[in-house]
């Protein structure tokens, strides 16, 4: 039986590998997969959680599934925003002709 | 409420009415729409005032209704909207609208080629509103109120030709002066609202009323400032030492606003003010000596600068200045019934010498130098003759009107302090000579005109045409038309007989006027009963040698031996210099007045609070508030990464807190 907290680390890991990543990387689909990391990240954790709190529950008990819906709606909402931020890129692409985010600042001063 | 049968508030609403048609469509109308507005309204204004004094007689006077809503309405102070008529107020009422309507006649007349017709005759309305306003409140303030609207309506009349930079100095001269008159009156009314807890004339808890009840003894230092400080007001408005220097260059507005305001009705109300305060003046002695001292030293002063200046207008002013010195000095003597029939019968002559001068300057085309004039006896006979009544008049020759005034107030003086009495009669001689010296100069010799029947004086029209007192209509030398010369036929009548009803008891008349004027007169001393009227006689008898006696040197200089006053004035070129500059008082007040103000407002108040406190203040806060945003601005770059660094290094924050805790 795997220990919860190695989940936890990997979580952690993967989210913070993540979130380096949206930090330092300049191509629009790299941070994009970047915040996809993470968002799975955090989708370790919830099942993780989910996993001990009913191996840890008293026999008889219905299993809970709170965390597993939790992680069904963050993937809804993943796959929503990657739709609509694929799009964005593609327009964004088309009149820039570049995914490096840096040159896109049409609205700074 | 009482029934208000006189409705004196419709006459100065009238020619308000009048003012706000012409001044704020009158730019459409035609000139002859424009006059009938003026002339209606004001003509309109004197027959209200006539039936108000009439139907006031029967009533019983003092006449005290006030509007139902009030200037002031705070706890227990109340200043209402109110108007008064006594018989001060029907004196003075009847010499504004009367006067005023004449010189509005005389107007249509003279300003007929000149350009902003219609606002000519705004001003001119807006004046006979303040100017009745003043004299017709019940209260201090409502009068301040026509006080400074008469200011104002002088500004812009002075300021009419408002292209000549002169006129537009002038107009702001006379302002600023009157206001330092201005702002010593208002301290006066704090000091009776302080007092008296009222600024109402009449009614039993009126101040008039309430200074009856001080004994001279508990009040006299109080009372004193309040005379000296309104005083110091009359001096601003009617042209005494130290605050007279505005009303010469006054000049430079159209003759007939000189005639109205600078001569016969506005420069008149210091002397109103003091006659309607006797009652407090009456109680302060020393402040009466003071009003005197003015009233003489003014008298003279101006007197000696009027015998040297060669503007025709110029003498008249000095004129002015010095029969208002007569005025002052006769309430100083606590006369001021005296002193407010020569009001009067001053409105008259020196109105009719100003619309005369006025007549002569529109016969020659716009010149005012006397130099310039001579031999117009035969070419304008009519002015001619008007005139003549006029300079006899105020030489104070009998029977005519100031003959009566002018000898009722040296009389007075006389019996006050002989010292008086003698710069007054020396005023009286120097008066009758440069008087004279006008008359010779401007109607007798030889002709000095120069474009007279000169075809090309349209040519040598001023090129601000229409804006400047400017009246070449390239015709030589011509009698004004009727519509002049019919107000100057009225106000010569005048003054021949204005003097009548105060002929003195010494000289078989009754004093009607000064028993008429009495009951508003509010002395403590009785006049003293003077049992020898056989000096006041003689007293005639030597003003009228003096007049005489300034008649002649007249005579002799101007027309007899006309090169003499050339060697004269070589002879005391010293004098003559100081004297026709005026004795160097604008000079003087520039120098010691006006530059060191300037010099304090530009280096203390405009660079030192200005530039450096108020500036520096507004300057430094947005400074201040551009420093902090300017970095503040960096934290908000527009890179995502940036803000999602933050985001973090907070989350990590919060992480490493939670985490510090549970160890702990």
């Amino acid at each position: 039986m795997v220990p919860l907290s190695w989940y936890l680390i990997l979580s952690a890991i993967l989210f913070c590998l993540g979130a380096f990543a949206f930090l330092l990387k300049r191509n629009i689909i790299t941070i994009f997969m970047a915040i996809e990391l993470m968002l799975n990240g955090v989708n370790l954790s919830f099942v993780a959680f989910a996993n001990y709190w009913n191996q840890h529950s008293p026999a008889g008990e219905l299993p809970a599934l709170s965390g597993h819906v939790f992680v069904f709606f963050v993937m809804v909402v993943a796959a929503a925003e990657a739709a609509v931020g694929l799009a964005i890129i593609i327009a964004v692409f088309r009149a820039r002709e570049t995914l490096n985010v840096d040159r896109v600042n049409l609205l700074k001063l | 409420m009482t029934q208000d049968t006189l409705k004196l508030w419709l006459i100065p609403l009238l020619p308000l009415v009048g003012a706000a048609i012409n001044g704020l469509f009158g730019r459409r109308f035609k000139n002859s729409v424009v006059s009938a507005v003026a002339l209606l309204f004001t003509g309109a204004s004197f027959a209200w005032a006539l039936r108000a004094v009439i139907l006031g007689q029967q009533l019983g006077l003092p006449y005290d209704r006030a509007l139902p809503f009030d200037w002031i309405d705070a706890g227990t102070f109340h200043v209402p909207f109110g108007f008064y008529l006594d018989q001060l107020s029907t004196v003075m009422l009847l010499v504004v609208t009367g006067v005023g309507f004449l010189i509005h006649v005389y107007s249509v007349g003279y300003m007929a080629h000149e350009g902003g017709y219609y606002r000519f005759f705004a001003y001119l309305n807006l004046f006979m509103f303040f100017m009745l306003t003043l004299v017709l409140s019940n209260n201090y303030l409502l009068m301040f109120v026509g006080w400074e609207g008469v200011g104002l309506a002088s500004y812009l009349l002075i300021g009419f030709f408002f292209l000549k930079d002169s006129a537009a100095n002038a107009g702001k001269k006379a302002f600023i002066v009157n206001r330092i008159g201005d702002f010593a009156f208002l301290l006066g009314m704090f000091l009776i609202i302080q007092h008296f807890k009222t600024l109402n004339f009449g009614g039993a808890d009126g101040v008039f009323e309430q200074v009856k009840q001080i004994s001279p003894e508990a009040g006299w230092g109080w009372l004193t400032a309040i005379a000296l400080l309104l005083m110091f007001g009359a001096t601003g408005k009617s042209a005494q030492i130290p605050l007279y220097v505005w009303l010469p260059d006054a000049m430079e507005g159209p003759t007939p606003v000189s005639a109205l305001i600078h001569a016969a009705t506005m420069v008149t109300a210091g002397i109103y003010m003091i006659a309607r305060s006797s009652a407090i003046f009456s109680r302060a002695p020393h402040a009466l000596e003071i009003v005197a001292l003015i009233g003489c030293l003014t008298a003279i002063f101006a007197a000696t600068i009027g015998l040297a200046q060669t503007d025709i207008k110029r003498v008249l002013a000095y004129s002015t200045v010095s029969q208002l010195g007569y005025m002052f000095l006769a309430c100083g003597v606590a006369a001021y019934s005296a002193g407010i029939f020569h009001l009067m019968t001053h409105a008259f002559f020196k109105a009719l010498l100003f619309l005369g001068a006025g007549s002569v300057i529109h016969a020659i085309g716009g010149e005012q130098d006397m130099r310039r004039m001579g031999g117009l006896r035969t070419k304008i006979p009519v002015t001619f003759w008007v005139v003549t009544v006029a300079t006899f008049t105020i030489a104070g020759f009998p029977p005519f009107a100031a003959f009566f005034s002018k000898d009722e107030i040296l009389w007075q003086a006389y019996l006050h302090n002989p010292i008086l009495w003698f710069v007054g009669i020396i005023t009286a001689g120097l008066t009758s000579f440069y008087m004279f010296r006008l008359w010779f100069m401007t109607f007798f010799g030889e002709s000095r005109t120069e474009h007279v029947d000169a075809e090309d004086a349209h040519a040598q029209r001023s090129p601000l045409n229409g804006y400047a007192d400017d009246h070449s209509h390239g015709s030589g030398v011509h009698e004004s038309p009727w519509i002049m010369l019919a107000p100057l036929v009225i106000l010569a009548g005048l003054s021949i007989v204005g003097g009548w009803v105060g002929v003195p008891e010494a000289m078989g008349g009754s004093s009607r006027f000064e028993h008429f004027l009495a009951p508003a007169i509010h002395t403590i001393a009785e006049s003293p009963e003077i049992t020898d009227r056989s000096m006041e006689l003689a007293f005639a008898g030597v003003s009228v040698g003096v007049a005489t006696a300034g008649f002649f040197f007249a005579w002799l200089l101007y027309y007899k031996r006309p090169e003499l006053p050339a060697r004269i004035t070589a002879r005391m070129h010293g004098i003559y210099t100081t004297v026709l500059q005026k004795y160097y008082v604008d000079e003087a007040y520039d120098l010691l007045f006006v530059k060191p103000l300037v010099a304090l407002s530009t280096i203390v108040l405009w660079r030192g609070v200005d530039q450096g406190v108020i500036d520096g203040t507004v300057n430094g806060a947005g400074q201040l508030s551009k420093d902090i945003g300017g970095e503040l601005r960096k934290m908000q770059s527009g890179n995502i990464r940036s803000y999602a660094a933050w985001v973090a290094a907070g989350g990590a924050v919060v992480i490493a807190y939670m985490i510090w805790t549970v160890i702990q």
